[in-house]
This record gives C-alpha cells, sequence and structure tokens, in this order.
C-alpha cells in the first residue's frame, strides 16, 4: 500500500533522511521504531507532504505522491496523527470531529464505534479541547482520524506521556482500527509494538537498519539490544 | 586606504568613482555649489548618510525592522534644541544636552530592546510604532519645553555662526562616524550580528546570546541616529517634530536604506545622496515632464512633480522583491 | 473566542463604571460613552480584518490603512454623484443613497486587496522581514497612487441629511450618526461572530488560526482560504474607512496611514487572532480616548499606549489570545 524508495530529506542544510526504503503492506499494522533522532517523524511528515522529499519516490496504491501537497495526500484517505496530536485546543470535542469529517456530518455508526472505544469523547462532546487531559487529547486525535473511513493511518508516538492505563486502553483500541485500516506507527514503546505490530521497519540516522516481521524481532533479545540499544530497556 | 575603511572596500569600480565623486563634492560643495539651498542639501546629504548608516545597522546587518530610528534622531535635535532655546547658545549648554540627549537614547533603546527583542519582528516592528509614536505626541504635547508643534529656533555659539565652519564641522562629524560604524561591522561584534540575521537559530545554538547582540545593536544604531540629530539640529538652528519625528522621515530612510543596499553601509552613501538630491532637484524635472504631458490622461497627474514618492515608492518594493543588497549590490555584481 | 472568558467583557463596563464616577454630570457621560462606543465600532471594523489575517496566515499587512483609504475614497466618488439622495430630507433615500455607496467601498477596497494578496504578499509568505518592507512600500505606493487618481485635495464627505446633529435623549445630547456607527459595528460584529462560530468555514478559519498544518493534514486547501479571509479583510477595511471618513466629514489619503498605530494597539490588546478580542479592545481604546479626552485632554493621545500597556501586563498575549505564538 504505501513503499518508499530511496526517499531523502533535506531541512536546510540538515540531511535528515538519507535514503529510506521500506514498505508498509495493506491490512497490516507496520512499527516504525528507532532511537531519539533517528528520523522517524521525519519519514512521516514527508510521507504527509508536509516537508518535501528531496529524491526518492513515495508510492500509494502504486500511485507516487512525493510531489503532492499536503491536502491533496490527505484527500487519498491518509490520515495524519502528529506527536503533538495536532488538537485544536479552541474548539470543542464535537467541533474537533466534524472538522475532520470532510465530507459532511459524521456516520451515526461512526460516532457510537468512537464512543465505544474512547468513553470520554461522548461525555466531553461539548466541552473545549484544551481541557481534555493528555490522554483523552491522544484519543481524540484517533478519533479524528478515523470519523471517517481511511486507508492509511499515520500515527505518531500514540502512547507518548500516556499513563500504563491508558496505554493498556490505547492497545485496545489500536486492535481494533486494525481490522479496518493499514496503519503505520512510529513508537518508542516496545510493549506496544510488540502487541500490535505485524511488520517493522527500525531506523537510524535516517536510514533503515532492518525490516521484518514483529515477531521475528520480538523472539530475537541480540537483535533488539543492536538495533535498539538502550532504549529497549528504557520502556517497558 | 583599506585600513581607514576598515578592510570593508567598495570593490566595483563604479561604486568606488561615484563614492568618491560623492565625497569630492560633499568636501567642496560651498565652492562648487554656491548658495544656501545647494549648501543646505549638501549637509543634509551628509546629514543622512549618517542616519541612514545607522538604520542599516539595524536592517541590514542585524535585520531588525525598527520604527522607532527618526524618534532617536529628534531626541538629538531635541537636546542641542533644549539647551540652545532654553539655556543659551554657549559650547557648555550644548554640550550638556547633547550627553543628555545620548543619555535618553542608550536609556530607552535598552528598554526597547531588551522587552521587545524577546519578540517576533513583527511585533518588534508594531512596538516601535507605538513608542515613536508616543514620543511624538509628547513632543508637540510638553509646548513649553519642546515648542510644540512649531518647534524651537535657537542661535549657536560664535564659531558655529559662520555657515561654512558649520557645514564642516557637521561633514566632519559625519565622515567620521559613517567610518566608525564601517569599524564596527567589520569587527567581531559585527560579524556575530550578521550570523544572527542568517540564522538565529543555529547563533544562539552555537551559544551567542542574540538578545544581547540585538540590544546591542539597537542602542548603537539609536546612538549614531542621535548624534546625526544634532548635527541636523546644529546645522538648521531649528528642530521640531515634523523636521525630525514624522512617520514620513522614517518612511524616507526606508526607502534610502533598501533602494541603496543593505547590509553595505556604502547603500547608505548612495541612497541619501540619491533621495535628497531628488528630493530637491528631481521635482523641478518631473514638473517639465508632467507639463510636457497635458492632454493625456493619468499621465501628467503620475508625472506631477508632489508624485515624487510614488516611483521611489515603486522602486522600493522591486528592490526588496529582485534587488535585496540595492544599488550597491547591483554595481558589486 | 473563548467560550466562558467573560473577564475581559467585564473590562468595558468597569472602565464604563469608573468613568461614570470621574464624569461629574450623567448627561455628558452617556454622551462620552456613546462617542466612545461608536469610535469602538469604526476602529473594529478597520482592525478586524487585520487580526485575523495575521492569524491566519501569519502575515502583518502594514498596507491594511491603504484598503481603509480606497474604500472611503470609492464610496466618496459614488456620493458625489448621489448627492441629491443624501441631501434628501427622508431617512428612506438617505440610506438608499448610502448603501451603494458602502457597497463600492467593501468592493473596491476587497478587489485591491485581491491584487495585493496575489501580487504583493504572496512572493514574501514565511519572510517577516520582506512582509514588513514590501507592505510599508505598498502603502507608500497606493497612498500617492490616491492622489494620481483623485487628486491631492482633500474629499469633503458630509454625512447624510437626516444623520446629522443631535437626538436629545434626557439631558444628554447624542449624535445621530453615532448611533448609526454603533448599529452598523454591532451588525459588522455580529455576522462575523455567526460566520466564525455557525458555519464551517468560521470553523475551518478558528481552526487554521491555531495550526495551519494540521487543518492542512485534514485535508483542506489552506491557501485559498488565504485569499477569501484576505479579501474579506481588506473589504472591511475599506467598510471602517467609509464610516470613519463619514464621521470626520473628510477624505484624505493619509487616512487609513494615520490610524495604523490605533489598530495596532487594538489588535495587541484584544489579542492577534481573535476577532472577540478586537472587539472589546476596540471598544476599550474608543472609550479611554473619549472619557480622557473630556477629563484630563493632554493625556488624550497617549492614554491608548498607556491601556496597552496596563492590558500586556495582565495577560502578556492579549486579551484572547487565539494564534500560535
Amino acid at each position: 500500500m504505501l513503499d518508499l524508495k530511496s526517499v531523502n530529506t533535506h531541512i536546510g542544510q540538515y540531511h535528515i533522511l538519507q535514503g529510506v526504503t521500506f514498505e508498509a503492506k495493506p491490512s497490516q499494522l507496520t512499527m516504525l521504531l528507532g532511537r531519539n533522532g533517528a528520523g522517524k517523524t521525519t519519514c512521516l511528515r514527508t510521507i504527509m507532504g508536509l516537508w518535501r522529499a528531496s529524491a526518492g519516490t513515495i508510492r500509494y496504491d502504486g500511485r507516487e505522491i512525493q510531489k503532492l501537497e499536503t491536502p491533496d495526500i490527505a484527500r487519498l484517505d491518509i490520515a495524519y496523527v502528529p506527536e503533538n496530536m495536532g488538537i485544536f485546543a479552541g474548539l470543542t470535542v464535537r467541533e474537533n470531529l466534524l472538522l475532520a469529517a470532510r465530507s459532511g456530518p459524521p456516520d451515526e455508526k461512526r460516532l457510537e464505534r468512537i464512543f465505544t472505544l474512547f468513553p470520554a469523547m461522548k461525555k466531553f462532546l461539548d466541552g473545549a479541547a484544551g481541557n481534555l487531559s493528555g490522554g483523552q487529547k491522544q484519543m481524540l486525535a484517533i478519533s479524528r482520524a478515523i470519523v471517517e473511513p481511511r486507508k492509511l493511518l499515520l500515527v505518531d508516538e500514540p502512547t507518548k506521556g500516556l499513563a500504563p492505563a491508558i496505554i493498556a486502553a490505547m492497545i485496545e483500541a489500536f486492535r481494533e482500527l486494525k481490522r479496518e485500516t493499514t496503519l503505520l506507527v512510529v513508537e518508542q514503546n516496545f510493549q506496544f509494538a510488540r502487541s500490535l505490530g505485524d511488520a517493522v521497519a527500525v531506523m537510524d540516522s535516517g536510514r533503515i537498519v532492518h525490516t521484518g516481521a514483529m515477531r521475528d524481532l520480538a523472539a530475537d533479545e541480540v537483535l533488539q539490544q543492536r538495533l535498539l540499544g538502550l532504549s529497549l530497556e528504557a520502556h517497558q | 586606504m583599506s585600513r581607514i575603511l576598515s578592510g570593508d572596500l567598495p570593490r566595483s569600480r563604479v561604486l568606488a568613482a561615484v563614492l568618491v565623486l560623492i565625497a569630492l563634492g560633499l568636501l567642496a560643495a560651498p565652492f562648487l555649489f554656491p548658495g544656501a539651498r545647494s549648501l543646505n542639501v549638501a549637509a543634509k546629504v551628509a546629514v543622512f548618510v549618517l542616519l541612514v548608516a545607522s538604520y542599516d545597522l539595524l536592517l541590514g546587518y542585524t535585520g531588525i525592522v525598527s520604527f522607532a530610528h527618526t524618534m532617536f534622531f529628534g531626541i538629538g535635535g531635541y537636546g542641542i534644541g533644549i539647551a540652545a532655546a532654553r539655556l543659551g547658545p554657549a559650547w557648555g549648554n550644548l554640550a550638556l544636552g547633547f550627553l543628555a540627549s545620548l543619555a535618553l537614547t542608550a536609556a530607552v533603546a535598552l528598554v526597547i530592546g531588551l522587552l521587545s527583542l524577546r519578540v517576533r519582528a513583527v511585533f518588534f516592528a508594531m512596538i516601535t510604532l507605538a513608542v515613536a509614536s508616543f514620543f511624538q505626541i509628547l513632543a508637540s504635547q510638553l509646548s513649553d519645553f519642546t515648542g510644540g508643534e512649531d518647534g524651537l529656533n535657537f542661535k549657536l555659539p560664535e564659531l558655529l555662526q559662520s555657515r561654512l565652519a558649520c557645514y564642516y564641522l557637521v561633514l566632519a562629524a559625519a565622515a567620521a562616524l559613517f567610518l566608525v560604524l564601517l569599524r564596527i561591522v567589520n569587527s567581531p561584534f559585527g560579524r556575530v550580528l550578521q550570523s544572527i540575521r542568517e540564522n538565529e537559530f543555529r547563533c544562539e545554538a552555537l551559544g551567542y546570546r542574540t538578545v544581547f547582540y540585538r540590544t546591542a545593536a539597537n542602542c548603537l544604531g539609536a546612538l549614531f541616529a542621535t548624534v546625526a540629530g544634532a548635527l541636523y539640529a546644529i546645522w538648521l538652528r531649528y528642530t521640531g517634530p515634523e523636521a525630525t519625528l514624522s512617520f514620513a522621515i522614517m518612511i524616507d530612510l526606508l526607502l534610502m536604506v533598501v533602494i541603496g543596499g543593505m547590509g553595505t553601509l556604502y547603500g547608505a552613501v548612495i541612497g541619501a545622496t540619491l533621495f535628497v538630491v531628488a528630493q530637491n532637484y528631481l521635482q523641478d524635472l518631473m514638473k517639465l515632464a508632467s507639463d510636457a504631458a497635458t492632454g493625456i490622461p493619468l499621465l501628467p497627474n503620475l508625472l506631477h512633480p508632489d508624485r515624487w514618492l510614488l516611483w521611489l515608492g515603486v522602486l522600493f518594493v522591486v528592490c526588496v522583491y529582485w534587488f535585496p543588497s540595492g544599488i550597491v549590490g547591483r554595481l558589486r555584481r | 473566542m473563548r467560550r466562558h472568558d467573560w473577564l475581559p467583557l467585564a473590562l468595558i463596563a468597569v472602565l464604563a463604571l469608573a468613568a461614570f464616577a470621574f464624569v461629574p454630570s450623567t448627561p455628558t457621560w452617556l454622551t462620552l460613552t456613546i462617542a466612545g462606543l461608536a469610535m469602538g465600532m469604526m476602529i473594529f471594523m478597520m482592525a478586524s480584518g487585520l487580526t485575523l489575517v495575521f492569524g491566519l496566515m501569519d502575515v502583518m499587512n502594514f498596507a491594511h490603512g491603504a484598503f481603509i483609504s480606497v474604500g472611503a475614497y470609492a464610496a466618496a466618488s459614488v456620493l458625489i454623484q448621489l448627492k441629491g439622495g443624501m441631501q434628501a430630507p427622508s431617512l428612506a433615500e438617505n440610506l438608499m443613497a448610502m448603501a451603494p455607496a458602502l457597497a463600492a467601498a467593501v468592493a473596491v477596497a476587497g478587489l485591491l486587496g485581491w491584487i495585493f494578496e496575489r501580487v504583493v504578499i504572496r512572493p514574501v509568505y514565511g519572510d517577516h522581514l520582506k512582509q514588513i518592507l514590501v507592505t510599508m512600500g505598498g502603502l507608500i505606493v497606493v497612498e500617492q497612487l490616491i492622489h494620481v487618481v483623485w487628486g491631492p485635495d482633500m474629499i469633503p464627505l458630509p454625512r447624510p441629511a437626516t444623520i446629522t446633529g443631535s437626538v436629545l435623549i434626557g439631558d444628554a445630547a447624542i449624535e445621530r450618526y453615532r448611533m448609526l456607527a454603533v448599529l452598523v459595528g454591532l451588525a459588522v460584529f455580529a455576522a462575523m461572530w455567526l460566520v466564525l462560530n455557525r458555519t464551517r468555514l468560521g470553523l475551518l478559519i478558528r481552526a487554521g488560526v491555531e495550526n495551519t498544518e494540521m487543518v492542512e493534514s485534514l485535508g483542506y486547501r489552506v491557501r485559498r482560504l488565504f485569499v477569501g479571509v484576505f479579501v474579506a479583510g481588506s473589504a472591511l477595511a475599506g467598510l471602517g474607512g467609509v464610516m470613519w471618513a463619514m464621521y470626520q466629514e473628510s477624505v484624505t489619503a493619509g487616512m487609513g496611514m494615520q490610524m495604523m498605530v490605533v489598530i495596532f494597539i487594538v489588535i495587541i490588546i484584544g489579542g492577534m487572532g481573535s476577532v472577540g478580542g478586537c472587539f472589546v479592545g476596540a471598544l476599550l481604546v474608543g472609550l479611554m480616548a473619549n472619557y480622557i479626552g473630556y477629563l484630563a485632554p493632554k493625556l488624550a493621545l497617549g492614554s491608548n499606549i498607556l491601556l496597552m500597556v496596563l492590558i500586556l501586563l495582565w495577560r502578556p498575549r492579549g486579551l484572547y489570545p487565539a494564534s500560535k505564538a
């Protein structure tokens, strides 16, 4: 579904992505792992067109998208949940959802599903999104991404800064999401990665250093140490 | 020669020639162009070269847009004016007024700098606009002190009563201070300023406290502007809100520094000369053209001598888009 | 616009009440208050476009004053043709003469805004330094062009016959024109509030002010929104310009530029990107100018700046900061 080949991205004079090549297969959850500063966020932003790739190709459903503008990429039913969640704090929860539903008021059934996955959304529907807790904001960000059916979800560190109980709820929610859409998720939390990931790609210094099935990586502790080093211990 | 110019040579034959011409013209002005009007033009050129150069330090070298520059210009003028008019035309009084104006400028520039340079360029510009406007109001309201809207006429000490002596004092001071500015921008301090203009983020990362440098640049620019104001007041034997504080002068400054060439200092010489000469002589030319074009719709209006600012404005906009280093930049190409 | 943050609105009441304590006679207070509100409304109309443009597009258009002047001149041209209707003793005829003039102001200013965005602003998106310089240059050029088209003299702009003079309410003399200004201002504010809070377009604008990137990531073409908001902002400035010119009863090329300082003060007080903040800020400035103008005329011109400093000490980002820092 999503196919990156030798993607390079320069920001100013910094050469961040230095030839990224990997795939996100349809109906799978691909985890993008790596140390801080490896270029994972830059990768997602480049796919989304927020930063332009200076070289290489990004293919989505067979079609090249690296030269498209962000709104046009989003209109291909790709949803992006950034690291800082991108919640509109001055708008209500309802308005946030409304905005994300491009083709008109959201379908009742989908809303019900969102409310079942994330009950807090229903509770605070008409409250200012800025008043939500960190975990609730993350839930809102994910809800926005699925308020209409999307073919690909790009999610950047969904469990960052969340309490363990909420992380558990997130894992459940993502398990549900896996059933209906393809996901590419950047994460540092290996437990999250291990429970949900089907495929994995590991980044280091702007390059992909490993791709493969998640269960293979999960079984090989030596490989984990080599690729992820200290960050593995820190995220349990 | 290179030492006097602090190693910052014109780097273009045409530019060097033009600069030499201007310098010679100014030096010999009382003899080459006799008459009160032309001497006035020459003196104004000298003062504005200094003023524009001090603004270039801010805008061209540090990348700060400030609309308060004419305020500092005015403070210099009023320092001399108030001292001479209220205390009497003695050297001691003038010195007192001059030093007081420098002190006031330093204080205000410091406060503005520290408070506002932490904010974004746009807010800084707006705040300086508000502060300058406030000062203009103060100057017109405190009429007992400042002479209000009409300004202050005053006499100068005996030595300066000769127009010739006055002129050469103004010219010498302006030239000397211009060379000092050249020294400043070519010093390590000046280089830090330029790197802040290029990429403030990186500068901070490298360990330079940019707020300090920008505030220093702000204060230096302001101080030089104040001296220019004092010189102008000495030449005119008059100071007033219209002559120094008005927004029109601020706009003129912008035009001069951009058309001349931002970040070059020599641009100040070119820009100021061009502008002041145009202001005084271009209008005659335009009148001829406008009269010749009577009958054609709109053209006489476009060429009307009062519309000279229109053409300079267009030239200004063209420079911002395509010639950021102005005339000097083009000549150096 | 924050939903439950009534404090700044309360400020208006506080100011009015404080003035009430100081102004000796009630009729005078009433006259001053209406005058202040009227002035505030006109300033709001002139300033609202600028704050929205900055909040949404991150563009500070120093040439905003040009739209004010151009709007006023366009309306003046129309009104000179419709002199009969303006001087007729019937309110209906007066309004029928005013309406096309207001429409002309809005249309011409809006058109100029469209051209300006395409030609002047688009090449310098993201470069604040160049934006300030270029828009200042644009201001000079437009002001000069006004002289070219309409001549260098001031054009007198008398108010419509039935909206001149004052009406007596109790002992207080209230100018009719000021009441009209308040009504127009309230109508404009109400319309803006409705669009911003009850329409999808308004939702987009409010979200865009907060985070343009995210709005694009949701699939909206924000550039098109920019042009629309810029044109609307310019058109509003034109409307404010007409109302203000009729208030002064004259049109001059420099009138827009003269208002820039006050407008900047108002949008800084209100908070960038906030129409509600701009509204409150404008009313505060208008009231302040009138009260102080009566109580301590020497301080009047500087009172705005003092007000700005006080409010910034309380809320450093303005009353209702809406946009990204």
